[in-house]
């Protein structure tokens, strides 16, 4: 199961942060950002704290965060799995990966796995275009894949 | 003022040197294309179909943003900004709904017009389509993301302009969209339905939601008895849906037209903004006699009632338990004229043609009933009731003046006709709570401190030894401003009108769509509030308790003024809304769809 992440104690965290940068310019991106660390994501309830203590619209804060990537509205998994869709990746097959992933994983790209374990998304150019194609889990890379390399490295995690 | 000399296609500019550079060339009469400019709303070079050659820069520039500058020479009209343009309009018109021939803005659209003048006749870049879902669950408000074309125009006349901030850009890159926050319904944000972003919007991307079918069958309903009343501010603004110049008072042939379109009786909302006076008025008298909650503050808007809900619940009190003169109307329609008419009121169906979006939700209230019965079945925005006269095929500018019913609630004074401006009502309830606190019919009635369009007009009125502290707000950005003052104590006042849209009704979302380029001469506001104050002077009546026909209905049926009767059906209560409440989640966000697409 996922983890309840609004919690009282996450809020109290929050209106720190809140009170550290309120009436300061361009106070928005650090709120988010702190927040981002304290709740693993920005969901609703959060994101309408900051609204009301910024004075900020909702609209505007969620816009800022589908802006980013680096922003999440649900919480990631224990594990996050990037696939690289750069060209060079791209060409040599990272479609098929990815599809081997939703299926072994049970998670659909940009969401996170129903036990919570899994994130999957399919990345920008990682700058391991040698390695083509490549996903990491984390922090560690795997590289040159095959379609059937996937249920192994699932199974290690 | 510093002015700097320009030339622009060959002739000599003298201007401010606050110009951009199309304030300048309009100044010479040089008509500069533009689509995501919108005057004082929304100035920010995003569409690129403003681009002018100016000599030494790289590149075109967009001339709605570029400030003007002592020397410039600029060219608007060469091969190279021609294509320019022209590719800009072609890439937007690729990926945009090109359903023009059935759509709601079908000949009434910016972009439509544009790809005309700039001789657009074939899109060379067919592509994806915009995407997203209609969202047509509000009461008031459509939109239709495959139509928008990512101006920006209603997101900055919502943020800025009405500090409310419903709309915005979310997501990225082609995904990107204008939507509420987590992509939610405008059902289920705490959008007050003003439409001011209806009027901003060049395309088909924000529109009302029509109810028109809905009363063509009532009207087509033998057994249906239907009774229809127009706002003041429609009789101000019609006219231009049938190519009249703006502010041109069309009260008869409005009349006319609605009565070649079958309904069987058209009465006036001013009878129910006389009445309005009469209730709100005593009320206000009560509240200053008997140590009520003041100030007390005006309830006629229901897009600034909505907004006091949801933003300003601590002033719920202060409202005017008077429900808006169209509710009145409604809800005496189907008690008092039913019973004088001898007509079973299940058998009428009462409409209002209003400048509003958001008299169509509050139409809806579950309060706004008589024993069961809706006080109104449909409210209708004036560009609906201009679809169904082009429907009906009826000639408008041809009709002769016809006169509404007479009978009943056949009548209203000139305080009645001002409510469509901003201080209006305020003016209306002076001239009534002057002459019952002085005991006289005063003569001079005419209350300038509430005309006009400063963003928060205040005056003191000495009224039969009492001073009065008056205020008036339009516009939400300017509520919330006057209500901040109010809650510090800075400001102490009795009586406040506010309305939801800036200009009060005669610029309510519900209004005619007028392009930006002429509203860049033009303030709307001020055209269409003249037809108003014309109509006022030339009215026999000009205060609401000279309205005999509102006499007799106290006389006959109500009693007095706030008595239990009038309590019964002419008043209403307010509820404390939380803003996005937490039962709703993210319909849908595309960050999760995010197919894995090469990007």
């Amino acid at each position: 199961m996922p983890k309840e992440i609004l919690t009282k104690e996450n809020f109290q965290k929050l209106e720190v942060v809140i009170e550290k940068n309120k009436g300061k310019k361009g106070a928005l991106m650090p709120v988010l950002h702190e927040g981002q660390k304290i709740f693993g994501c920005l969901p609703l309830e959060a994101q309408k704290r900051i609204s009301e203590a910024l004075n900020i619209p909702l609209a505007e804060i969620y816009g800022v965060i589908t802006f980013y990537s680096q922003f999440t509205l649900e919480p990631k998994g224990d594990y996050t799995i990037g696939v690289c869709m750069g060209t060079a990746c791209y060409v040599k097959g990272a479609q098929k990966i990815i599809d081997r992933i939703k299926k072994e994983a049970n998670v659909e790209v940009g969401a996170t796995s129903p036990d919570g374990k899994f994130s999957l998304e399919a990345t920008r150019c990682i700058g391991a275009c040698g390695l083509a194609p490549v996903l990491t889990v984390n922090e560690d890379v795997y590289g040159r894949l095959v379609e059937a390399d996937v249920p192994g490295i699932i199974a290690k995690y | 003022m510093e002015k700097v000399t320009l030339t622009i296609d060959n002739i000599k500019v003298e201007v401010p040197k606050e110009y951009t550079i199309l304030e300048a060339a309009k100044a010479v009469g040089i008509d500069i294309p533009t689509l995501c400019y919108m005057k004082s709303v929304n100035e920010v070079g995003a569409c690129r179909v403003c681009l002018v050659e100016l000599q030494g820069a790289r590149g075109l520039q967009a001339s709605c943003v570029h400030p003007v500058a002592e020397g410039m020479v600029i060219k608007t009209n060469t091969k190279k900004v021609r294509d320019a343009r022209k590719a800009t309009v072609e890439l937007i018109l690729s990926n945009h709904n090109r359903e023009c021939l059935t759509c709601y803005r079908n000949k009434n659209c910016e972009l439509q017009s544009l790809a005309e003048e700039l001789n657009i006749s074939e899109i060379p870049f067919e592509g994806e389509k915009t995407g997203g879902q209609i969202d047509a669950l509000s009461h008031s408000i459509v939109r239709d993301p495959s139509k928008c074309i990512l101006c920006g125009r209603c997101v900055n006349v919502c943020r800025d302009v009405q500090k409310i901030g419903i709309l915005d850009f979310t997501n990225r890159g082609f995904k990107t969209e204008v939507s509420p926050a987590f992509n939610k319904s405008m059902d289920e944000v705490p959008c007050i339905y003003c439409g001011q972003c209806i009027v901003a919007c060049p395309v088909a991307a924000l529109r009302e939601k029509e109810d028109i079918e809905r009363v063509w069958d009532a009207i087509e309903d033998p057994n249906v008895h239907v009774v229809v009343q127009t706002a003041p501010a429609v009789r101000a603004a019609l006219g231009e849906e049938f190519g009249l110049p703006i502010g041109t008072r069309v009260t008869g042939k409005m009349v006319a037209a609605l009565k070649r379109l079958g309904f069987d009786k058209v009465y006036d909302t001013n009878f129910g903004a006389d009445l309005t006076i009469m209730e709100e008025g005593h009320e206000l008298l009560g509240r200053i006699q008997n140590g009520g909650k003041l100030p007390m503050i005006t309830s006629c808007s229901p897009g600034w009632i909505r907004f006091c809900e949801f933003n300003y619940p601590e002033f719920l009190d202060n409202l005017s338990s008077c429900k808006s003169p169209h509710q009145m109307v409604g809800a005496i329609v189907k008690s008092y004229y039913a019973e004088k008419q001898n007509i079973d009121p299940k058998k009428i169906f009462t409409v209002s043609i209003m400048p509003c979006t958001s008299k169509k939700t509050e139409s809806s209230r579950s309060e706004m009933n008589v024993k069961g019965l809706r006080d109104v079945d449909a409210v209708l925005t004036t560009r609906e009731l201009a679809k169904m006269i082009k429907q009906a095929r009826i000639n408008f500018t041809a009709l002769e003046d016809e006169k509404f019913d007479q009978d009943l609630m056949g009548e209203y004074t000139g305080a009645g006709v001002i409510f469509g401006a901003t201080g209006g009502v305020m003016e209306a309830a002076l001239r009534t709570v002057a002459d019952v606190l002085e005991g006289k019919d005063l003569e001079n009635i005419e209350y300038n401190a509430v005309r006009g369009l400063e963003g928060i007009k205040e005056a003191e009125v000495t009224l039969g030894g009492n001073t009065i502290r008056i205020a008036v707000a339009h516009g939400t950005a300017m509520a919330a401003k006057l209500l901040d003052m109010v809650k510090t104590g800075e400001k102490e006042y009795h009586f406040i009108e506010i309305m939801g849209c800036s200009g009060g009704c005669v610029t309510g979302g519900g209004q005619p769509q007028v392009s930006a380029k002429v509203k860049m001469d033009c303030d709307l506001r001020l055209e269409r509030a003249k037809a108003l104050y014309e109509e006022d002077t030339v009215m026999e009546a000009r205060k609401s308790h000279k309205n005999e026909m509102v006499q007799k209905l106290y006389a006959d049926f109500l009693g007095k003024p706030n008595s239990h009767k009038a309590h019964e059906l002419l008043h209403t209560h307010y509820v404390a809304r939380e803003k996005y409440g937490a039962k709703t989640e993210a319909v849908h966000s595309a960050h999760h769809d995010a197919a894995a697409t090469r990007e």
